[in-house]
């Protein structure tokens, strides 16, 4: 008897169901239509700059890879600067708020962190250049004397303090709390079980968060990371208001040359810009949408390696 | 259970509704008026100079408050994304820190009637102040070769014997000039360095053009960048609009054989001697600034800003409203008032009745 | 293990402890330490105020040392490997409050007193020259717009979501979550642009600006930040839960609804309200594609519309002769704009407790 044909028993169609599934559907398509259309309407703005005869692009770039390259430059340099500042300290703070703080003082302190994610963007502008530029100055003038020999900190010092460093600066403070956030809630997921036994097995706390905290947590972080790296690339306004650009490829960090990032660009420029130079601006935010691309597409396939854990599969 | 949920989200509906309900008080409504003579009404769209934007302001204001029905609303999107606004049709006029291009003359805008041409219209003139921030120095004396020259970064230090050479009798710090430019392109560094390369062809060797050209300085974002780098870092010196540079000490620029300082009525001078540029429609006010006046207490480095409209719109009654809208911006009131909240300087009478005559023809 | 380098070995069992309150101790004698010498060289001339950022500053990177000296002298090299982590970790905290405090401070201080003044929430900026008008014009703007941008994209967003975690298998799910990573990468200004672009062309109207492009341009925006963040959220309901509510016939849709986002609503606001406090700040482009006014604008479809961040950044970038006016409005709209972020926050959570499992955690 029960050797016999399997017949498959059909589930009972619902319509709530068709209904539901159809809808969730629709809207992953849409998100499809919306970004075709975006990336139709981006190609037909930059095709113009991108096939532009050598003279007719600003900066008398002769191409607009000519144009493009200093500014790619600049937005991957100030983004990583601000990487190097915020990935140590926002996973300090994530585990200060998970591991370290009590119960209760951790919640308040999980919550500013998250509200000072509402801080706009121009604001931080405006903070940086009126309060941090003028306050850090003369600490330039003290690196560059002192430590000029290294060469990230030589050249001629900046007079205001709008530098690059202050920028990443800005920056960084900017993707504190997002990552910090996102930090903080996958250290508060590592098993209990796998602390517990570390710290019986005589662990320090750090040896705890080492053993146990850390590597459970890797993908998480890294795609912590990703998100900041994401924001701080695509940044306009702050470093639009905080940096002193000049078009130049240079590793200083205390000059007033300054590499300029593709999103600083086009805020600058957009306003004045006409005819070919518009393109270019269009074309520009073309690449700068690969760049971040490119860097979301890392942390989807690090983060992939961890869907074992998830508890929808 | 479930009257708790609604209750809260009824609560958060009504405070959300409260708030937005609210009506702003300084916009009482006073259109019902009877005894207003055939008053005007309608919106007007404009887009252009965040240079004119504070006049703008106080432009619209007054002529708000003088016709209850009508609403002007001027994004200060910037020159450029003004031209192209007002030439693709978004925008009923556009404010530029530059006249139209010939290029730009030819292309038609849906706006205006077939075979009109837009028109220039000179509007607002703002001298351009060279202010500096150096202790104990004051009445610093400089003239075109030696500005080009400190902008160029060939003079490093502010006592060059260059600028040495100007202020006999001055003591001069040795320090290292900073300069500070702007960093996204402006009407401002075009008029700027118009007036270098006019006056200072074989130091300033580079055209006139938007963006700052040489890699010296600092670069700061827009007059108020400008001026808070100006203010905040010594030994510092930039080109910023007049209207920013109150309480910063600017510079005495030396135009033919004497030294004239920045003043309002010395701009539009300058302003009304020049010649209106050629080749253009019979209304169009394009003015090539004459930046080699030598007059007594001319001021050369000044930079006029245009307001852009059809000579005939398509649509009558848009056409009947900007007209009226800029016959107040050019008259006398509207100029006084501009300069009262923006600092700019009020046109000179012989270039204002021509700019009047010009906004006649707008139909 | 690593940890044992050269130094006293001694048996751990019985090694020294620091006494209690003793790091406090050290902390604060360190801050003490570094400020007499911060004090010193402001009396020697050198610095016309009191460095008190850079006394905390230093203090603590002088109390990280210490306290890894005095805890390797007194009880071994482990212990105080875990006490430098410890207090290093303890200095990020400081040095990122640093300038979180100083920001938060700098925005109360010049915004504060501007806000409260009566005309700041009773007028708009219709006719105003002079030191007067208010926020009303901006804050109505920005409430519909981010509200239309939030009923645009909440749904879409977490209907995709919950299609990428419960229903997507194959090639579309991959597109889909392929696209979403491509979509966060647009940059605002050309989302603005896309916006103004899209609506000339449905209306036919090459200058219509109104709030709903601008809200469009907003959604753009903050539908992959919605995707994204419910996307792990509903991954982390446990299957457990679903399997349960199948065995008991419930159909998969009404498991969804009921089961899977009812327990992962608190993370899906959280995320939510991220996306929301990202796109309410954005300038420009609300500037390109909702425009520019003065006035009121209740109508979300004709006439151009103000905003609070386009208000505060024009504010700021068109200062007229009397620049403190524009300046103070400038600094008292940013402020009015975290708080009504706040605001929208402590909202939200209401909303995901009364809406979320009652857990006896």
């Amino acid at each position: 008897m029960t050797t016999g044909p399997e017949d498959k028993i059909p589930a009972r169609t619902r319509l709530g169901d068709r209904v539901f599934s159809t809808s969730t559907i629709v809207a992953g398509s849409i998100i499809l239509a919306v970004l075709a259309a975006v990336a139709i309407f981006l190609v037909i703005q930059a095709i113009p700059a991108i096939v532009a005869k050598p003279g007719t692009l600003p900066n008398g770039a002769a191409n607009f890879w000519d144009y493009v390259g200093p500014l790619v430059f600049g937005t991957i340099w100030a983004a990583a600067l601000a990487m190097i500042m915020a990935v140590p300290i926002s996973i300090g703070v994530a585990l200060f708020i998970s591991h370290y703080a009590p119960r209760r003082i951790a919640q308040v302190l999980g919550y500013i962190v998250d509200l000072l994610a509402a801080v706009p963007s121009v604001v931080f502008g405006l903070w940086g250049v009126q309060v941090l530029a003028p306050a850090i100055q003369p600490f330039y003038v003290w690196l560059n004397t002192n430590l000029g020999w290294i060469p990230l900190f030589g050249g001629e010092t900046s007079g205001t303090g709008r530098t690059i460093l202050t920028v990443a600066i800005v920056l960084a403070v900017m993707v504190l709390p997002i990552m910090t956030a996102v930090c903080r809630e996958i250290f508060l997921q590592t098993p209990r079980l796998h602390e517990e036994a570390a710290l019986a097995l005589g662990a320090t706390r750090w040896e705890m968060i080492k053993t146990a905290v850390l590597p459970f947590a890797r993908p998480g972080i890294v795609s912590a990371a990703m998100l900041g790296l994401g924001r701080a690339l695509g940044e306009t306004m702050a470093v639009a208001i905080v940096l002193s650009p000049a078009l130049v490829v240079s590793f200083f960090l205390l000059t007033s040359q300054n590499p300029e990032t593709i999103a600083g660009n086009i805020a600058l420029q957009f306003s004045e810009a006409s005819g070919i130079g518009l393109n270019a601006l269009v074309a520009s935010g073309l690449v700068l949408f690969v760049i971040t691309f490119i860097v979301n597409a890392v942390a989807r396939f690090v983060v992939s390696r961890r869907r074992a854990f998830s508890g929808a599969n | 259970m479930s009257f708790t949920r609604f209750g809260s989200i009824a609560v958060v509906a009504v405070a959300a509704s409260l708030i937005l309900s609210s009506c702003a008080a300084n916009e009482s409504t006073t259109t019902g008026s009877t005894n207003a003579p055939a008053s005007l009404s309608g919106t007007l769209a404009g887009i252009g100079s965040s240079a004119q934007g504070a006049a703008e302001t106080a432009w619209s204001a007054d002529f708000q408050s003088a016709n209850p029905g009508v609403t002007i609303n001027y994004n200060p999107a910037g020159s450029g994304a003004g031209r192209t606004a007002f030439l693709a049709g978004s925008a009923d006029f556009a404010g530029s820190d530059a006249a139209l291009k010939p290029e730009e003359l030819a292309t038609a805008s849906p706006k205006c009637a077939a075979a009109s041409k837009p028109i220039d219209l000179p509007v607002y003139i703002s001298p351009i102040a060279i202010a500096y921030n150096v202790d104990g120095l004051k009445d610093l004396k400089l003239d075109a070769a030696t500005i080009a020259g400190i902008f160029k970064g060939s003079i490093k230090t502010w006592n060059d014997p260059k600028i040495a050479a100007l202020n006999s009798g001055t003591t001069l710090p040795s320090a290292k000039i900073e300069v500070v430019h702007r960093a996204d392109d402006s009407g401002t560094t075009q008029n700027f360095t118009e007036y270098l390369s006019a006056n200072a062809p074989d130091v300033w060797s580079v055209p006139a053009a938007q963006t700052f050209p040489f890699k010296v300085g600092d670069a700061a974002t827009g007059t108020p960048g400008v001026a808070s780098a100006l203010k905040a870092a010594k030994n510092t010196i930039g080109y910023i609009d007049d209207s920013a540079a109150t309480g910063m000490t600017v510079a005495q620029l030396k135009v033919g054989d004497a030294y004239s300082t920045i003043s309002a009525a010395g701009a539009a001078d300058v302003v009304a001697k020049s010649p209106i540029a050629s080749g253009r429609g019979a209304n169009d006010l394009a003015i090539a600034i004459d930046r080699k006046n030598t007059d007594a207490n001319a001021w050369p480095l000044v930079l006029v800003s245009y307001l852009i409209t059809c000579s005939e719109y398509k649509d009558a009654a848009t056409g009947k409203l900007v007209a009226a809208y800029a016959k107040y911006v050019a008259s006398d009131a509207g100029q006084q008032s501009a300069a009262k909240t923006a600092g700019s300087a009020p046109l000179a009478a012989d270039l204002a009745a021509k700019v009047a005559t010009a906004i006649a023809t707008i139909k | 293990m690593t940890a044992v380098t050269s130094g006293p070995i001694v048996n751990s069992l019985t090694t020294g402890k620091l006494p209690r309150g003793s790091v406090w101790m050290v902390l604060i004698g360190s801050w003490a330490i570094v400020g007499l010498v911060f004090m010193f060289v402001q009396f020697a001339g050198g610095t016309k105020t009191f460095n008190l950022v850079g006394s905390l500053f230093l203090g603590t990177i002088l109390f990280d040392i210490l306290i890894w000296v005095l805890s390797y002298l007194v009880e071994g090299v482990r212990k105080a490997k875990d006490r430098l982590v410890t207090s290093l970790i303890a200095t990020a905290f400081i040095i990122t409050l640093l300038p979180l405090v100083s920001l938060l401070y700098t925005v109360v201080a010049n915004g504060l007193g501007r806000m409260i003044e009566p005309s700041f929430f009773t007028e708009s900026m219709r006719n105003i020259v002079d030191a007067s008008g208010g926020v009303v014009h901006a804050l109505i703007g920005t409430l519909e717009i981010t509200a239309a941008a939030a009923i645009i994209s909440i749904p879409i967003g977490l209907l995709t979501s919950v299609y990428l975690v419960e229903y997507g298998r194959g090639n579309l799910a991959r597109a889909i979550t392929f696209l979403v990573d491509v979509m966060t990468g647009i940059p605002s200004i050309v989302a603005g642009l896309f916006a103004f672009a899209l609506f000339a062309l449905l209306t036919g109207n090459p200058g219509f600006r109104a709030g709903i492009s601008g809200a469009v341009a907003l959604a753009v925006l903050m539908i992959p930040i919605v995707v994204r963040s419910s996307e792990e959220m509903l991954k982390l309901v446990p299957n457990e839960l679903r399997e349960a509510s199948f065995a008991l016939g419930v159909p998969k849709w009404l498991t969804i609804l009921k089961v899977v986002i009812p327990t992962s609503i608190a993370g899906i606001v959280t995320g939510v309200m991220l996306a929301v406090a990202r796109v309410i700040g954005e300038t420009a482009p609300l500037l390109i594609a909702a425009g520019f006014t003065a006035s009121v604008n209740y109508d979300l479809f004709a006439n151009p519309m103000m905003t609070m961040p386009v208000f505060a950044y024009t504010q700021y970038a068109q200062q007229g002769a009397h620049a403190s006016d524009f300046v103070n409005r400038s600094w008292a709209t940013a402020l009015t704009l975290i708080l009504v972020v706040m605001l929208l926050n402590l909202i939200a959570r209401l909303i995901a407790r009364i809406f979320s499992p009652k857990l006896g955690r």
